[in-house]
């Protein structure tokens, strides 16, 4: 007679039975972004990789699925908790992190400022497109010459008459060449404010950047700002300084956190199975104590970066997250992820390399991922100046 | 119109099964609705598309049978009966389809269905049983289905093609994989079914005495191995050979 099995068999990629911890709808949301992401994106995750492109039809179908915006209320927009949201963005970033960046700027970057500094009538037009996934967003803070410093910009917006004249370059904007709104930032008189720029207007073009190797299955673009004429009612009223952007960015580095678990347990599970069928001296790569370390290193990681990210949820749920707190979590599984797919990378030697595998496309995404929404030089001294009190970055 | 479709909390059929040691199956594990109910649910909710009305889930299992009662309820049915008994545990095809019966009567529905058998059980008695119990025609291995009027059309899958199968409603249908994929539990879905009322039922309230159990299940042996295939060496009448031998099994 078969033993009876231990109630809860030991899960490589959840060895905490974190499952537990969620809720039914959480693991129904988890569960049905899963099965979307095996569907629709890994079959074609390796062609749009290789060539480049983003897959603009996908857009309509997860807003259908109602992954855009998501943790937002109203306006056509999911109203789900930040917990689900972030379960969402680790699935999603499970498949590839250009899809997580496309949701994350969406829906944190875009829909987010519109819906937090908006006036009705621009949450109006907005959002429910773009909850829809029928009108796509990007958002413009980062130029040439301003990226962990963005305060220091030189896109200015000046009045004329009832009007603004908006001029200066962005660089490095998810979105930008596919994007029928630019949520642009601009230094005015009063200090940095937020324009809503619509595709086509007068004096605004986009060049998408080529010749990336990271975020491949993701559009990369400069938005460039020629005297552009925009009414007051492409002003977002609700916020003047950096205040503005940078929560923005809080809320799209909260992705990041949750997302990154999901490409390091995809690298992790890649690394396990493979080892476990790969011989070399006539044993499985498994059975050799250097390659158990670093499964067993990347275990530990994986999943207390998950532990991280769950936790942090359900501060952000319960309205007591720290921005510093965000940074830990951004910091922290963004290393820890990047640390993965390289060590996962070895065990799959010379397999690792190709777009067979998942796991080199990974780890150069994740290179992106450790720079953009706050390098992990910047989180170590927002975190350092956390316990110490001195600003090391001025 | 009012349409009733059963469903089933089964063992993930792509994890390893296991038996307890009273030869039933373990069901501790992860647990998902049963993928053959899932394209009883997405058929009907086509039919609620078309012609209105409302999908009503109905299940026996036990309280954490809840988690696929809220799948279906997340791919868009309007409510759910959820029989729920300890006593239950083990019951048969007989004692199953008479407490769906028990629970599907009083909602008078227009329209019962099932998928053609569970992918635990498999035993595919149940469908039928309960069409008998309540009293219905029954249209089975249904492909596609439509309803005009008081009749319930189907295209009953065959061997050979399909055969069109007319039956006075209400009647109770299964259904196969050819009614189509089915829906994404949207997650606008999953949380509007928060809201749904999902209506629990014990036994006492069917009014049925549990009785021992028409049939049980008295030993478990391995399936006997494949044996090894013969091998014809072409010595110039290989060909009749292998039609002889397609003849002796009747493949042809």
């Amino acid at each position: 007679m078969a033993k009876t099995a231990p109630r809860t068999e030991l899960k490589p990629s959840d060895f905490l039975d974190l499952e537990s911890q969620l809720h039914d709808e959480e693991r129904l949301i988890r569960d049905t972004v899963r099965k979307f992401v095996h569907d629709r994106i890994l079959p074609g995750i390796e062609k749009w990789f290789e060539e480049g492109t983003f897959p603009k039809e996908v857009a309509p179908e997860l807003g259908r699925l109602g992954l855009l915006g998501m943790h937002l209320q109203g306006y056509g927009c999911l109203g789900a908790s930040a917990t689900s949201y972030g379960l969402a963005c680790l699935e999603l970033e499970a498949g590839d992190s250009g899809f997580r960046s496309f949701v994350s700027v969406q829906g944190s970057l875009a829909m987010f400022p519109i819906w937090k500094y908006g006036t009705e009538e621009q949450k109006q037009e907005w959002l429910p497109r773009m909850a829809a996934g029928e009108a796509i967003g990007c958002f413009g803070l980062t130029e040439p010459d301003a990226g962990s410093d963005p305060a220091s910009m030189r896109t200015s917006a000046r009045r004329a008459g009832a009007d603004w004249v908006l001029n200066g370059n962005k660089l490095w904007i998810t979105n930008g060449g596919i994007a029928d709104v630019a949520v642009v930032w601009a230094r005015a008189d009063d200090g940095v404010r937020g324009f809503l720029v619509p595709k086509g207007t007068p004096g605004f073009s986009t060049r998408d950047i080529h010749r990336k190797l990271s975020l491949r299955a993701s559009i990369t673009s400069e938005l460039i700002l020629e005297d552009v004429r925009l009414p007051e009612a492409a002003l977002l009223p609700g916020v003047t300084g950096m205040r503005g952007p940078l929560s923005c960015l809080n809320e799209a580095r909260y992705g990041i956190l949750w997302g990154t678990v999901g490409a390091a347990r995809s690298c992790f599970e890649a690394a396990l199975g493979y080892s476990k069928s790969r011989s070399q001296f006539g044993k499985p790569l498994a059975s050799f104590q250097l390659t158990q370390e670093k499964l067993v290193n990347m275990l530990l990681e994986l999943n207390k970066a998950a532990l991280v990210a769950l936790h942090l949820g359900r501060m952000k749920d319960e309205g007591r997250i720290s921005s510093e707190q965000v940074s830990f979590g951004k910091l922290n599984n963004v290393r820890v992820a990047l640390d993965i797919a390289r060590s996962a990378r070895t065990i799959l030697g010379a397999n690792g390399i190709t777009l067979e595998y998942p796991v080199i496309r990974h780890m150069n995404n994740l290179e992106s991922v450790l720079t953009y929404e706050g390098t992990s030089e910047i989180h170590t001294l927002v975190l350092g100046e956390a316990i110490t009190g001195v600003q090391a970055y001025r | 119109m009012k349409i009733v479709v059963t469903v089933k909390q089964i063992p993930d059929p792509n994890a390893p099964q296991k038996l307890t040691s009273d030869n039933r199956l373990d069901r501790g594990g992860e647990a998902v609705l049963d993928p053959g109910d899932e394209y009883g649910v997405e058929a009907g909710l086509k039919l609620k598309e078309a012609h209105g009305g409302e999908v009503v889930l109905v299940s026996m299992g036990p309280a954490k049978a809840a988690d696929a009662i809220r799948k279906g309820l997340s791919m868009g049915a309007d409510r759910a009966i959820h029989v729920s008994d300890d006593s239950l545990a083990g019951a048969d095809a007989l004692l199953t389809a008479q407490i769906l019966a028990a629970a599907i009567k009083p909602e008078n529905p227009d329209l019962v269905i099932c998928g053609t058998e569970s992918t635990d059980g498999s035993t595919g008695m149940v469908p039928p049983m309960l069409a008998e119990l309540l009293g219905m025609p029954q249209a089975t291995f249904a492909k596609q289905v439509e309803v005009k009027g008081d009749k319930v059309s189907v295209h009953r899958q065959t061997n050979e093609g399909y055969e069109v199968v007319e039956a006075q409603a209400p009647a109770l249908v299964t259904v196969t994989a050819g009614v189509g994929e089915p829906r994404y539990a949207s997650l606008k879905g999953i949380m509007a079914a928060r809201s749904k009322e999902v209506k629990k039922v014990e036994l006492s309230a069917l009014g049925i005495e549990k009785g021992s159990p028409a049939e049980s299940v008295e030993g478990v042996a391995d399936a006997e191995t494949r044996k090894a295939g013969e091998v014809i060496e072409d010595d110039g009448n290989a060909a009749e050979r292998i039609l002889a031998f397609l003849v002796q099994v009747k493949a042809v």
